[in-house]
């Protein structure tokens, strides 16, 4: 086990991270600071972050409907909200493209533009926080939502100071996970992002490109941040989780 | 009232705008115009050579992955060790990384340049631009799944009734057999239907390690890929279609598994024991 480990995932990472340093630690410097490579890595952390939020807000919306409202074909929906889990990145790609690319029916066309990122990492992150918020939600006590009726709290004051606390570790492990996938998520963007330097090429697609016109060293520096960056969200994920249980006993 | 109507429709619309029409708009424009191209597309021997690659692939890291997977799930539960923490880290780290990561480390360390490289080379062995690397980076990113369905299994079946199969003298492999193996079926089962569908659409860590040779190190997402930037658009939608079909299938049976498996789904607190 230890080697199936170590032949695939810690001998090649050690790999990225001696690469990475390939000419001293002066060069990994250079690489990652170099003008690209800084533009790449704020565009992707500024799309992650606004994906994380709006996520942050809609897949609480939608969890919270799919548990507590009832509708024809609701089952149906709860179902589709795994598709993308399932669904290859390149395909999401592809079928954004289609209905907001310049060919589209409905005329509009956000293809090449950093709102195009973001679309295409709200595709794939959809279901991250819908489920881990979902079995929360169900739950969640009602008697409490009664109880702060009955004493004349209005809905938003009941969802602020009842519902919300109750979902809030569920919410921040879901938006970490949603993170995560969009700050390294490469199939789905790389035809609508047009991969435009300084404009729309993410931190993945500039490795791809440097890999591509053999800059390995750029490429090992660049993704050294990454996956440093893995590691810390991973970590904060366990901390969040920590918490949660914390909370709940 | 109001307000669950209002959220109902922000909830529907989202998932509409995001997820439904495009797809939807996809199957559309595939069939658009008849049967006859997209038969003509899924007779080309480029594609159908890819689709043959993809399945090969996930024929080969499934199984590999589901022995890892059960095996690594019952060292985690079951043992304490040091690094225990570490391994699980390692185990969750396919997950926050991004697959062009994969790619390069794979790259690394197989390629003519990498670690191993003049070792490979001087016994004939091919791995980066061909079978090999595909089916370990394709192996890299669907490591976790089966290890994080089976882990809260097993925590919650206990080891009652593998002791008492021990007291009355099974052997550990006719305990695992007979014992652990039927209780964590299910959750097996679901980890390698997930398992499958990340198989089938791995696209970054492939693209980096194949070389993308068409109608050699092509698998079926590459092909998507390459039959768009050729504007082909009948061979990428037709392709992505097939691609979007086993997701559908993939989708009918997680729901089917999970009604099967006990617990609720994918939780926070899930493996929350682990620790």
């Amino acid at each position: 086990m230890i080697g199936y480990l170590s032949f695939i995932v810690l001998i090649p990472l050690a790999a990225v991270i001696w690469k990475s340093t390939g000419s001293g630690l002066e060069g990994f410097w250079n690489a990652v600071t170099s003008p690209a490579a800084l533009a790449s890595l704020k565009l992707t952390f500024g799309a992650s972050v606004v994906v994380a939020l709006v996520n942050a807000v809609m897949g609480t919306l939608i969890a919270w409907v799919l548990v507590r409202d009832d509708f024809p074909g609701k089952g149906l929906v709860n179902s589709l909200i795994d598709l993308p889990f399932a669904l290859p990145t390149i395909v999401a790609g592809l079928t954004l493209l289609a209905l907001y690319g310049p060919r589209g029916p409905i005329g509009i066309n956000i293809a090449y533009t950093r709102l195009a990122i973001v679309a295409a990492l709200l595709f794939v992150t959809l279901p991250f926080v819908v489920r881990s918020v979902q079995p929360v939600v169900h739950e969640l006590d009602r008697e409490m939502e009664e109880a702060a009726a009955s004493l004349g709290a209005g809905g938003f004051t009941i969802f602020r100071r009842v519902i919300l606390p109750n979902l809030v570790p569920a919410i921040l492990s879901g938006v970490a996970l949603a993170f995560a996938r969009a700050v390294g998520e490469f199939g789905a963007v790389i035809l609508i992002s047009g991969n435009i330097p300084f404009k729309t090429q993410v931190a993945s697609v500039q490795i791809f490109s440097n890999i591509e016109s053999d800059r390995p060293t750029a490429a090992a520096a660049l993704s050294v941040v990454l996956l440093a960056f893995s590691f810390l969200t991973l970590l904060a994920l366990d901390l969040v989780r920590r918490w949660g249980s914390k909370h709940e006993s | 009232m109001r307000a669950r109507y209002g959220l109902r429709f922000a909830a529907l619309t989202y998932l509409m705008l995001l997820l439904v029409l495009p797809v939807g708009l996809v199957f559309y424009r595939t069939f658009q115009h008849g049967l006859e191209p997209v038969w003509n597309a899924m007779t080309d021997p480029d594609f159908l050579h890819a689709l043959w690659l993809t399945l090969l692939i996930a024929l080969i890291a499934v199984p590999l992955n589901t022995i890892f997977g059960v095996a690594c799930a019952l060292v985690l539960v079951r043992q304490r060790f040091r690094g225990k923490a570490v391994l699980n880290a390692l185990v969750d780290l396919p997950f926050a990384l991004s697959p062009v990561v994969v790619g390069l480390a794979l790259f690394l360390v197989y390629a003519r340049t990498g670690w191993f490289g003049p070792w490979l080379d001087a016994h004939g062995i091919q791995i980066v631009f061909a079978l090999p690397a595909m089916v370990l980076a394709t192996i890299f990113v669907s490591l976790p799944f089966v290890v994080r369905e089976v882990v809260p299994v097993l925590r919650e079946i206990g080891t009652e009734q593998e002791e008492a199969a021990w007291t009355l003298g099974a052997s550990p492999l006719a305990t695992f057999r007979r014992i652990t193996l039927p209780a964590i079926r299910w959750g097996v089962t679901y980890g390698v239907v997930l398992t499958t569908a990340r198989c089938l659409g791995e696209f970054g860590a492939v693209s980096v390690v194949s070389g993308n040779l068409i109608g050699k190190t092509q698998t079926l997402t590459l092909h998507v890929n390459n039959r768009f930037q050729a504007f082909d658009l009948v061979g990428a939608y037709t392709a992505s279609v097939v691609l979007a079909v086993l997701a559908l299938m993939t989708l009918f049976l997680m729901n089917l598994f999970r009604k099967e498996t006990p617990r609720v789904d994918s939780g926070p607190r899930r493996d929350e024991a682990l620790r």
